[in-house]
């Protein structure tokens, strides 16, 4: 086995050897954030507004009372944690294709954000949501009830979007 | 044969060929969208452009035909450029379809838009629209604006399957596929026509929107739909046939199916009917048992009879491997000589493409497998009558609901003990006194024989409650590969059934210990080494595209009679 030979960038100095000092120094800090403004926010009474780059839990966009999605699956194959399942079929509307059941599992969801970049009809985005808590595997699995959301509540991160179309 | 030149190497050619046939041969693929190799020349998508040295302009290769010293160019950058100029043109009208196309990931225009397309378009008018949901036919739907006018559907109909029911109407941009007027596609061959059309226009009304191409799994195996056995693949998501397509094999199917056997043959398999563990009859009722109780209760009530009053009725639906098994369980382990099949042939369906009349995909294997009377035992026909006289008395069927037919119902209700063998709950079923549940085609390893005397793989494409997708060797989709014990798509519905030939062992083991086969390649191997026909065959020499029997040891003594 190859052997790494460990060197000290530099000694420590006469003064930091002492010990004392660097203890003072601390502490200085430590008291001077005590007088200074607070960000301990009181979650859950406040919360907090993430900005429109944020990733929170990927949800459906939802226009004029249906969804956007035409049930590709390009966002279930790009999806590195497999945590998105589609399963389509027709409709009378222009778009042919619906999604009859659109499932993410949040337990295997990682937020990357690839089933937003990959979708064609801008039907799928990340959210402001990062709250998320289930008592079983089955309540993790988030159908197309959860994931709609109309197309108004998610104004912010459409317009994000656009900026980098 | 001439010497001919593509990209720098040098290559013989039969002078007959064409240069994209002759390229084919020797590996060099030239991208092309109208020609096919069983079709005539159309030579209108000219998506197959190359350079001929001294000749003026670029030529099509489909219709050019090589000649001695030829020099040909398939990629240098004036026939690159034509290429893209081909890919900007058939795009101009094409719609931006392919989220919600099925032909999406098997597309040759979207395969070639990655490859030979600059990927922008210089085209800022709007595009043609033309009719979306066209119902062309029973089995077939066309969407308009996706084709890409390359006649091969048309060239189909009228070459292949004898039929021009497709003609194109209207001129330019307005050119639209369509049926003469009151006329629908509806020769028995139709839906080849998907699998042709190079684009999504042409598609499955069964299929339609099912399931992205990406997202299943595929199996080589055969379409048990009649005696011909074409050559097919399986194509399975979260454990559910969800559509067979044609597998290429000149010998057999050539690249084409039947509709019947794409649409007819499978959906047993994903039906709520299936039979879901062994059932015995008591008090007049159908109750579900265990296997040990299932098969220890057989033991015990077959003991009752003689063994002259036992006949068993093998299955032309089963496997080569199924029948071997049950033949010698019947001859040997029962004792009885009457052992035989039904036939069902269906006078006149026969054509000279690959629909035959006899409906089953192994009626010459099963009887080569050895399932015949012996000397002075019955045959079918002969059975029914002998349990009308009551000398047979307990009846043995494998996977053949025979009971459609009231006559063999009525002499088959009149048993004293029915052991019947089935997937599925049907007539049969009905009346049988024990009943065990078995794995269907796709569900086992096994070989049909088809009508020429070939005998071909079918392999297991569906997961059973004994047969697990990763550890036995089936081909994995992407969503079996990586999903773990939790994923519902795992989950999926895993029936307890078995392969005939397991059953059969696991019941003639109690009997005689010897009789025992823990693989279908296991009975092959012994099936070809005792049966003359069936010399030198195996597995690996089967491979994917068949194997022939012996011609010359088929007994045509017991050669099969039409009845
Ligand atoms: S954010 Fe990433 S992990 Fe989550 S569903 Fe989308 S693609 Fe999958
Ligand atoms: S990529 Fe978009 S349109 Fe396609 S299935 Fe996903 S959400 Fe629907
Ligand atoms: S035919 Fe091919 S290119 Fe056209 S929409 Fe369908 S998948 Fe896309
Ligand atoms: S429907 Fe398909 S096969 Fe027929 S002409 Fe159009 S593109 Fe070709």
């Amino acid at each position: 086995m190859a052997q790494t030979k460990i060197t000290r960038t530099s000694d420590l100095t006469f003064w930091q050897k002492l010990y004392i000092p660097e203890i003072i120094k601390g502490m200085k800090i430590t008291i001077r954030q005590m007088f200074l403004p607070k960000f301990t926010r009181q979650y859950p009474e406040e919360r907090w507004n993430p900005p429109a780059s944020f990733r929170g839990r990927p949800v459906l966009v939802e226009e004029n009372g249906k969804e956007r999605c035409v049930a590709c699956g390009l966002c279930s194959r790009v999806c590195p944690a497999l945590a998105i399942e589609v399963q389509a079929s027709e409709t009378e509307l222009n778009k042919e294709r619906y999604p009859v059941k659109f499932e993410i599992n949040m337990l295997r969801c990682i937020f990357c954000g690839l089933c937003e970049e990959a979708c064609p009809e801008e039907a799928i985005v990340m959210s402001k949501e990062y709250e998320l808590t289930f008592n079983n595997q089955e309540e993790a699995i988030f159908g197309k009830d959860k994931l709609l959301i109309s197309k108004e509540n998610l104004k912010e991160r459409l317009e994000f979007l656009r900026q980098y179309r | 044969m001439v010497k001919i030149k593509i990209n720098g190497n040098e290559y013989q050619a039969d002078p007959s060929k064409t240069i994209i046939e002759a390229a084919r041969e020797n590996g060099i693929s030239i991208p092309h969208f109208c020609w096919h190799p069983r079709l005539s020349v159309s030579g209108n998508c000219r998506m197959c452009l190359v350079e001929v040295e001294k000749s003026p302009k670029l030529v099509i290769a489909c219709a050019t035909k090589v000649a001695d010293g030829m020099v040909i160019n398939t990629k240098n950058e004036r026939v690159e450029k034509a290429q893209n100029a081909v890919m900007e043109f058939i795009l101009i009208n094409h719609p931006l379809d392919c989220p919600i196309c099925d032909e999406a990931g098997e597309c040759k225009l979207q395969d070639y838009s990655y490859k030979y397309d600059k990927g922008v378009s210089r085209f800022e008018e709007e595009k043609v629209r033309k009719p979306k949901r066209v119902e062309l036919g029973p089995n077939v739907m066309l969407d308009v604006e996706r084709c890409i006018m390359c006649s091969r559907c048309v060239r189909f109909c009228d070459e292949i399957a004898g039929k021009p029911q497709l003609v194109f109407s209207n001129r330019g941009d307005h050119v639209e596929l369509t049926t003469a007027p009151g006329e629908k596609l509806d020769t028995p061959y139709s839906m080849n026509v998907i699998e042709l059309c190079p684009v999504g226009a042409l598609t499955s009304r069964d299929f339609r929107f099912k399931a992205r191409v990406w997202e299943m799994s595929s199996t080589e195996s055969i379409c048990r739909g009649c005696a011909r056995g074409c050559n097919m693949n399986i194509w399975v998501r979260n454990n559910e046939i969800l559509r067979l397509t044609p597998r290429l094999n000149p010998e057999v199917n050539d690249y084409w199916m039947c509709d019947n056997g794409r649409l007819n043959t499978f959906k047993y398999v994903n039906s709520d009917q299936r039979i879901k563990s062994p059932m015995i009859t008591k008090d007049g009722e159908m109750v579900e048992t265990s296997w040990e109780e299932g098969i220890a209760y057989l033991v015990h009530k077959i003991q009752n009879f003689k063994k002259n009053e036992i006949a068993g009725i093998g299955s032309p639906f089963a496997t080569n491997e199924d029948n071997y098994v049950f033949a010698k369980f019947m001859k040997q382990i029962i004792g009885t000589p009457h052992v035989d099949f039904s036939r069902h042939i269906v006078e006149g369906e026969e054509d000279n493409l690959l629909i035959r009349n006899d409906k089953t995909p192994n009626t010459l294997g099963a009887f080569e497998a050895g399932v015949y009377p012996s000397e002075k035992g019955y045959n079918f026909q002969q059975i029914l009558k002998a349990i009308e006289s009551k000398e047979l008395k307990c009846i043995y069927v494998l996977c053949d609901d025979i009971a459609v037919a009231p006559e063999v119902r009525d002499a088959l209700s009149k048993v004293d003990f029915l052991i019947v063998h089935s997937p599925i709950k049907n007539t049969l079923t009905a009346i049988a006194d024990i009943v065990f549940p078995t794995a269907t085609y796709a569900e086992k390893n096994g070989t049909f024989t088809n009508f020429q005397g070939r005998v071909q793989r079918i392999r297991p494409a569906i997961a059973t409650a004994e047969m697990d997708r990763s550890s036995d060797g089936m081909s994995l989709s992407r969503w079996d590969k990586f999903g773990a014990q939790n994923d519902k798509w795992t989950k999926g519905n895993k029936l307890d059934v078995r392969p005939t030939w397991r059953i059969l062992s696991s019941i003639a083991n109690t009997i005689n210990p010897k009789f025992r086969y823990n693989s279908a390649e296991e009975i092959f191997n012994e099936l070809s080494s005792t049966i003359d026909s069936f010399k030198g065959l195996s597995y690996l020499k089967i491979g994917s595209k068949g194997a022939f029997l012996n011609k010359k040891t088929i007994n045509e003594k017991k050669s099969i009679k039409v009845s």
